[in-house]
């Protein structure tokens, strides 16, 4: 297992910061990378959902964020778990069914949570982690933690009751959790366009009575700083914000997508605003990082990531003894 | 001795009390609950004893109450929820069997939901088909859930406490026609717990054993209490919590009786007193049986709203007498 190396705060507060924004984008893009491989190589079975082109949203978010402060995630989760610290052998291997997987195999790419790093579980149903966040925040407030709860969610799950509810109650208890919906443009082949009757979603945060804006969700200088202000308003008391990060999978929604609702063009125009080479190129413009010293980076996430492959590959495989014993938490005497 | 009788809304109260009392990190929520002392009066003056941050009155938002109850017990709480009746959990099911049920298994162990649901349950009220369903085996039937069927004021009370100290989800189905009576037993003033999983023999017999659930119980012991009178003798048991189920009781007393008749509220087709049947039908005891066993449920219908009509639906004392005496008269 890798040791933790997080770090907190502005991601151009100081050389070691960015480099650090700059690794972890690139371990999710690697990460994402070889998962690919490894399902097209036909070493992973069940579905995976990437978020390649999304990489600043969880890694500008996660730098506003403290080891004991919590996160929900989505189907498309890798890029939070990744974001909050979660080991990289231990995902992989997850994904290849092993008995080390952070789930001994019992849950998959779905399903990856970590309680190290405060990371309460991606989740299969959209919307289905809203509610937990808030109850998380509530028991923050509750137990007087001076934490807060980031629930990671797509487009799709703004349209989601569970969001209404969750929203509205997150509202009145002034609970410090923050919203954060990565509009990736399309729920599987809806687009937001057919999906919703506003131009931007963060404006649903007006009819609960609590702050929305809208950024750019592939810069994450703008990511880390909505959400550095958002962690501000929950710890002083004031209550959740919503963040619609704009942002878009360069990927199918899933291993069967044919990608028939949406042009190449599109899919082109977004990947020239592809947030690593983007802050890549403010590193080298303003002179914070090398261009060596980048590449160097690039290297050790894809170092990182081939070697928790190896790793996880060689894992023993998990077994079906115990499943039974595994469904529920023993009773302590 | 104590000989307290209290009424179940009374000893489910005395039980969230307690737990309250013992940890902080107890606390209720739910649909007016606070103030009004819930729409039963189960939670009454828990409000004023214990403040409206341990009292929570919610929005109506069911989905939003037990998904908060979820996040809250994974990060050390552990919230009482309570569902104005069992039919709104149908709002609240994502919660409930896709995320409560399965963050421990799915999530490969690091994680618990130390959460209970309490609910009313049943009919009997003429609030109609919204208001009235006994839908245990919605629950039963999700691995990942406890599920706690109370009979009487002193098991609600213990199996309360048990439920409460559990480190999983237990939904925990109160009849609503129980609310308001006193049970047969004293209520004890303590905390004793009362473990899930272990069937009640609530009156031995030798003619034959009556296994029922819920209110069932209650109706059953009056129809029992009527054939001792002609020399018909039931045994009759309470499996009190239906997931998990504790069969052992239910084999010995079929060796004993031969005869075997169950009983539930809930519609006969697919529900949870088929169970015990089957895995009866299963065990050695199948070779102990003299006689056909004998099914009584509610009618495959949605609860009417008309008395008679209501009555019509679920079974009464009567029909579990009549049951009860031509099992024994027609098979020796």
């Amino acid at each position: 297992m890798t040791t933790l190396e997080l770090m907190t705060g502005h991601p151009l507060s100081s050389p070691e910061h960015a480099k650090y924004a700059y690794l972890y984008m690139n371990r999710i893009r690697k990460f994402e990378e070889a998962v690919e491989d490894l399902f097209g190589r036909g070493m992973m079975h069940g579905t995976m959902h990437l978020s390649i082109g999304q990489e600043a949203s969880p890694t500008g978010v996660c730098l506003a964020l403290n080891i004991n402060d919590q996160i929900t995630s989505t189907h498309r989760g890798h890029g939070h778990c990744i974001a909050k610290g979660a080991d990289l052998t231990r995902m992989i291997a997850e994904l290849l069914g092993k008995e080390i997987g952070y789930c001994g195999g019992r849950g998959g790419s779905m399903h990856i949570a970590d309680v190290e790093t405060g990371n309460l579980g991606a989740n299969g149903v959209v919307g289905g982690g809203i509610p937990i966040a808030v109850g998380a925040a509530l028991a923050s407030k509750m137990m007087a933690k001076g934490t807060v709860v980031v629930s990671f969610f797509g487009d799709g799950a703004l349209n989601e009751g569970a969001f209404h509810e969750a929203a509205n109650m997150a509202a009145i208890w002034k609970l410090p959790v923050i919203f954060v919906c990565e509009n990736n443009k399309y729920g599987m082949s809806s687009s937001t366009a057919k999906a919703f009757a506003l131009e931007n979603l963060s404006d649903r945060a007006k009819g609960y009575g609590f702050p929305g804006v809208t950024i750019d969700g592939n810069d994450v200088v703008a990511v880390y700083e909505a959400t550095q202000a958002a962690v501000n308003r929950a710890k002083a008391g004031e209550g959740p914000t919503l963040i619609e990060a704009q942002t878009y999978r360069w990927k199918g929604h899933s291993r069967s997508d044919k990608n028939l609702y949406r042009t190449k063009e599109e899919i082109e125009e977004w990947k020239a605003v592809d947030p690593i080479v983007r802050f890549k190129n403010v590193l080298l413009e303003r002179n914070i990082a090398s261009a060596e010293e980048l590449a160097e980076i690039e290297k050790r996430a894809t170092d990182q990531v081939i070697e928790a492959v190896n790793v996880a590959v060689k894992a023993t495989p998990a077994t079906p003894e115990g499943l039974v014993e595994a469904v529920f938490k023993k009773v302590s005497a | 001795m104590s000989d307290r009788m209290l009424t179940m809304a009374e000893a489910v109260r005395e039980a969230m009390g307690i737990a309250m009392e013992e940890r902080p990190e107890v606390f209720l929520l739910g649909e007016d609950v606070g103030i009004y002392g819930g729409a039963f009066g189960v939670s009454g003056d828990l409000y004023h004893r214990f403040g409206s941050d341990r009292v929570l009155d919610t929005p109506i938002s069911e989905l939003g109450i037990v998904g908060a109850a979820v996040g809250a017990a994974l990060s050390g709480m552990r919230p009482i929820v309570e569902i104005q009746f069992s039919d709104f959990t149908a709002q609240a099911m994502d919660q409930i069997a896709n995320q409560a049920a399965k963050i421990h298994f799915m999530l490969g162990g690091g994680l618990h939901v130390p959460m209970v649901l309490r609910t009313p349950s049943g009919s009997g009220t003429g609030a109609a088909a919204q208001h009235s369903q006994s839908l245990e085996t919605w629950f039963a039937n999700v691995p990942g859930l406890k599920v706690v069927m109370p009979s009487n004021p002193a098991d609600a009370k213990g199996l309360l406490l048990s439920a409460i100290d559990d480190p999983n989800p237990v939904i925990f189905l109160e009849h609503k026609l129980l609310y308001k009576i006193p049970g047969r037993d004293a209520v004890a003033e303590g905390a004793e717990r009362i473990p899930l999983g272990v069937s009640k023999i609530v009156r031995t017999g030798k003619d034959l054993t009556i296994v029922a659930t819920g209110v069932m119980v209650n109706k059953s012991f009056e129809a029992a209490a009527r054939l001792e009178a002609e020399g018909i003798s039931v045994e009759l048991i309470d499996p009190r919590t239906i997931s998990p189920l504790d069969m052992n009781p239910i084999y010995e007393s079929v060796d004993k009786t031969g005869r075997l008749l169950v009983v539930q509220e809930a519609p006969a087709h697919a529900g949870f007193i088929n169970e015990v049947v089957t895995q009866l039908v299963g065990s050695p005891s199948f070779g102990s049986l003299i006689a056909p066993v004998k099914r009584l449920a509610g009618l495959n219908i949605p609860i009417p709203y008309a008395p008679q009509l209501e009555r019509s639906a679920v079974p009464q004392i009567d029909d579990i007498e009549i049951a009860a005496r031509d099992l024994v008269k027609s098979w020796k």
